[in-house]
C-alpha cells in the first residue's frame, strides 16, 4: 500500500464547486506533480465541510490546517511553504473564526456542533466505499442483519425518539412499524431527496458528502419492514448528488452490500435512483409517489397513508435524507446513546443550512434544543455590518419566523410549535433590520402561488388571494380589514388544504402578523414602510 | 459480502488509509525543512524516510515537517516523537542514516545513540 505523509482534502460540495474548487484541485495536483510530491501527498475530494461562504476550502492533514477562499494563484505557495517546508500560511487560514485548524483541536465553529449526520462529510472521499467502511460504514447493517430481528430494529429506532427531519416530525419508529405490520408480498423504501424548500440544501450536501450512509440506512429500513427494493427520489437539478449516489450504489453492489443475500442473511436489497422534475409539491410524500408512478405530481387524499398504501399501492416507507442518515449511528450505538443528544422530548441533532445576513454561511449540525442566539452568535459569527438581528426563519419558506424575543427559545420540533412557529426542514434564514416584513411576506407568497399544484381549492385560491392582499398592503392600499382577512384565509388554508404545502404556506405570514404587526399597520395607517424598502 | 468478519477485515485495511485524518496517538517523524535543512539535503532525507516506510508497509506513522530550530550546522535534522516517550532529535541525517533510523528507532524502538543530538 502506498504511504502518504499528507492528505490534502479539497471540499467538493456544490457551494465550493461554484467558487472554483475544481480548478484549485487540478492546480494542486499539477503543482504536486511538478515538484515531485505526488507520490507522497494525496489529494482527496470530499463532501461539504460546512463553512460554505469561505469556499473553496481545503484541509491539510495530518496537521488539520484549514485554508479558506483558496484561489488557483495560492496553490504554488501552499505547496512550497506548507507541503514542502511545513510552514502554515497564516494569511490563508482565516481570522480566528475557524482558527485555521479543524480535526484535532476544533475551533468554536465546529466545537459547538454535534456531528452525527455529518460525521463523515468533509472527512472522507465520498467516491470511496473503503473510506466509508473505515469509519464504521456498513457495520450497523451487519449488526442488524446478523444479530437482530426486524422488530428489534424498529424497537431501537422507536426508543431513540428519532422523528422525521423533513419537517413533519413524525416518529420514524412508528412509521416503520405501520409498514412492517402491513401484509404484502412487496414493500418499498423511498428516500425523499426532493429538497425543494428555498434556502435548504442540507440533503444535497449529505448525499454529496456521504452517499453510502443513506444506502446503508435504506437497507436497514428495508430489513426492518420487509422491503427488498428502495428508491432515492432526487431533484433532477442535484446533478452531483445523483452522480455520487449512483456511484455508491455500484460500489455497494460490487462489495455485496447491496444485492442478493447480504451478509449471508438471506436478505436482499436493491436501490435505484429516480429523478424529480423540480416541482416543490413533490417533496410531499404522496405527490412524490404519484410522480414516481408517472402521474402528475399532485398529492393524494389521505388516509390511506403511504405506510400501508404507497408506491404501486404497496406499503411504503418514505423517509427524508437526514432522517435516514441518523439510522446507522443509532443502530450501532443504541437508542440510549442517541437520547444523550438534544432534549429529552426531541433527541438528536438538526442539520441547518445557514443563510442570509450572517457572517458564517453554510452547513451546520447542532443539538436539538439549541437556542437561536447560540447558533447566530457562537457558530454563525453574528450579523455582518454591525446591524441588528430582526428575524430568523426556520425551515425554509414554509417555516415560521422568529423575532428577537425568541432568540432564547429552544429550537426543536415540539417547542417551536408552542410559540406558533415550526422547525421545518433545515434552512435557517437570518435577516437584519434593513428588511421590510411586508416585502418579505410578499416574496414568500409569490413563491407559493407558483408552486401550488392546484389540485385543492384552499391552496390554489388561498395562496393567490393571500399574495394579492399582501401586495396591496405593500403598495400602500391596505386596510385593517385586510389583516383580518389574512387571518381568516390562513386558518381556512391550514384546516382544509389537502397537503402540507397549503397547510404550511400561511405559517410564515401568521407568525409575521403575530410578531411584526406594527410594521403591517405602518404600511396601512401611515402608508409608510419603516425600512424604506417598499415603493410607497 | 457474506460475513461480518469480511467487512471487519476491509475496515482494518481501509483505516490505515485514512488514519492520517483521525489524529490520536501515533509515531511522528518531524523533518526540519527550513531553508538550511533543504540546502543540507532534507528533501532527500524526507524522500528516503517515505520510501523506507512504504517499503516496510508501515501506515501508522505521521511524517511532518518543521522549520529551522536554530541548529543549522546539524541539518538535516529529524525528530522522532513516540507516544509516551521523549522526543529524540537526530542531526546530519543523510539518506542512509534516515533509513537506519526508521528501521531501528521507528520499527524496533531502539534509539540510534551515536547520531542523537538532543532529547527532551
Amino acid at each position: 500500500m502506498q504511504f502518504y505523509r499528507s492528505h490534502v482534502l479539497v471540499c467538493g460540495g456544490t457551494p465550493c464547486i461554484l467558487k472554483g474548487c475544481k480548478a484549485v484541485r487540478d492546480a494542486l495536483i499539477d503543482e504536486l506533480k511538478r515538484r515531485g510530491l505526488d507520490e507522497e501527498i494525496r489529494v482527496v475530494e470530499t463532501g461539504c465541510l460546512g463553512p460554505c461562504d469561505l469556499g473553496p476550502v481545503i484541509v491539510v492533514y495530518p496537521e488539520g490546517t484549514l485554508y479558506e477562499r483558496v484561489q488557483v494563484g495560492d496553490v504554488p505557495r501552499i505547496v512550497e511553504e506548507h507541503l514542502l517546508k511545513g510552514r502554515v500560511i497564516p494569511s490563508l487560514t482565516g481570522e480566528g473564526r475557524l482558527a485555521g485548524v479543524v480535526g484535532y483541536e476544533e475551533p468554536t465553529y465546529l466545537a459547538s456542533q454535534e456531528r452525527i449526520v455529518l460525521r463523515n462529510c468533509g472527512i472522507i472521499d465520498p467516491s470511496s466505499i473503503e473510506e466509508y467502511i473505515a469509519r464504521d460504514g456498513y457495520r450497523a447493517l451487519g449488526k442488524c442483519l446478523t444479530e437482530m430481528e426486524p422488530l428489534d430494529v424498529i424497537e431501537v429506532v422507536r426508543q431513540s425518539g428519532l422523528v422525521g427531519r423533513g419537517g413533519a416530525a413524525f416518529p420514524t419508529g412508528l412509521k416503520w412499524g405501520f409498514t412492517a405490520n402491513a401484509e404484502s408480498e412487496q414493500k418499498f423504501i423511498i428516500c425523499n431527496a426532493d429538497e425543494g424548500e428555498p434556502g435548504t440544501f442540507k440533503d444535497r450536501l449529505i448525499l454529496e458528502g456521504d452517499p453510502h450512509n443513506i444506502l446503508e440506512a435504506m437497507a436497514i429500513a428495508g430489513y426492518a419492514v420487509g422491503a427488498s427494493c428502495g428508491y432515492v427520489y432526487i431533484r433532477g437539478e442535484y446533478v452531483l448528488s445523483i452522480e455520487r449516489i449512483n456511484e455508491a450504489i455500484e460500489q455497494a453492489k460490487v462489495f455485496g452490500l447491496l444485492g442478493e443475500d447480504i451478509f449471508g442473511s438471506g436478505f436482499s436489497f436493491d436501490v435505484q435512483v429516480v429523478k424529480g422534475a423540480g416541482a416543490y409539491v413533490c417533496g410531499e410524500e404522496t405527490a412524490l409517489i404519484e410522480s414516481m408512478e408517472g402521474g402528475r405530481g399532485e398529492p393524494r387524499i389521505k388516509p390511506p397513508y403511504p405506510g400501508t398504501h404507497g408506491f404501486l399501492g404497496k406499503p411504503t416507507v418514505v423517509n427524508n435524507v437526514e432522517t435516514l442518515a441518523n439510522i446507522p449511528p443509532i443502530m450501532l450505538n443504541g437508542a440510549q446513546w442517541y437520547r444523550g443528544f438534544g432534549t429529552s422530548k426531541c433527541p438528536g441533532t438538526k442539520v441547518f443550512t445557514m443563510i442570509g445576513d450572517i457572517n458564517s454561511k453554510g452547513l451546520i449540525e447542532v443539538p436539538m434544543g439549541i437556542t437561536l442566539r447560540r447558533v447566530i452568535y457562537e457558530i454563525g459569527g453574528g450579523i455582518p455590518g454591525g446591524r441588528d438581528f430582526k428575524m430568523a426563519q426556520t425551515g425554509g419558506t414554509s417555516g415560521g419566523c422568529l423575532p428577537r424575543e425568541m432568540l432564547d427559545v429552544p429550537m426543536d420540533y415540539f417547542t417551536l410549535p408552542e410559540v406558533g412557529s415550526a422547525l421545518g426542514s433545515g434552512a435557517l434564514l437570518i435577516m437584519d433590520d434593513s428588511h421590510c416584513i411586508v416585502d418579505i411576506a410578499e416574496s414568500f407568497m409569490r413563491f407559493f402561488v407558483r408552486e401550488s399544484c392546484g389540485k385543492c381549492v384552499p391552496c390554489r385560491e388561498g395562496t393567490a388571494r393571500l399574495h394579492d392582499i399582501i401586495r396591496k398592503i405593500s403598495q400602500g392600499n391596505g386596510t385593517y380589514e385586510d389583516l383580518r382577512l389574512i387571518r381568516d384565509l390562513s386558518h381556512a388554508m391550514q384546516g382544509t388544504s389537502l397537503c402540507g404545502l397549503g397547510q404550511s404556506a400561511p405559517v410564515p405570514i401568521m407568525t409575521m402578523l403575530k410578531y411584526f404587526k406594527d410594521e403591517f399597520e405602518a404600511h396601512i395607517k401611515n402608508r409608510l414602510c419603516p425600512t424604506g424598502t417598499c415603493r410607497l | 459480502m457474506k460475513t461480518v468478519e469480511e467487512l471487519e477485515r476491509i475496515r482494518k485495511q481501509a483505516q490505515a488509509m485514512t488514519r492520517l485524518r483521525e489524529g490520536g496517538e501515533s509515531i511522528k517523524i518531524v523533518v526540519g525543512m527550513g531553508t538550511c535543512g533543504i540546502a543540507a539535503g532534507a528533501r532527500e532525507t524526507l524522500s528516503a524516510i517515505m520510501d523506507e516506510l512504504a517499503r516496510r508497509n508501515i501506515q501508522d506513522v505521521i511524517v511532518t515537517q518543521t522549520g529551522c530550530i536554530g541548529l543549522c550546522e546539524q541539518e538535516p535534522i529529524i525528530a522522532i516523537v513516540m507516544p509516551g516517550s521523549e522526543k529524540v532529535t537526530y542531526g546530519k541525517v543523510s539518506r542512509e542514516k534516515a533509513r537506519k533510523i526508521v528501521a531501528s528507532h521507528v520499527v524496533n524502538s531502539q534509539i540510534v545513540g551515536e547520531w542523537v543530538i538532543a532529547t527532551e
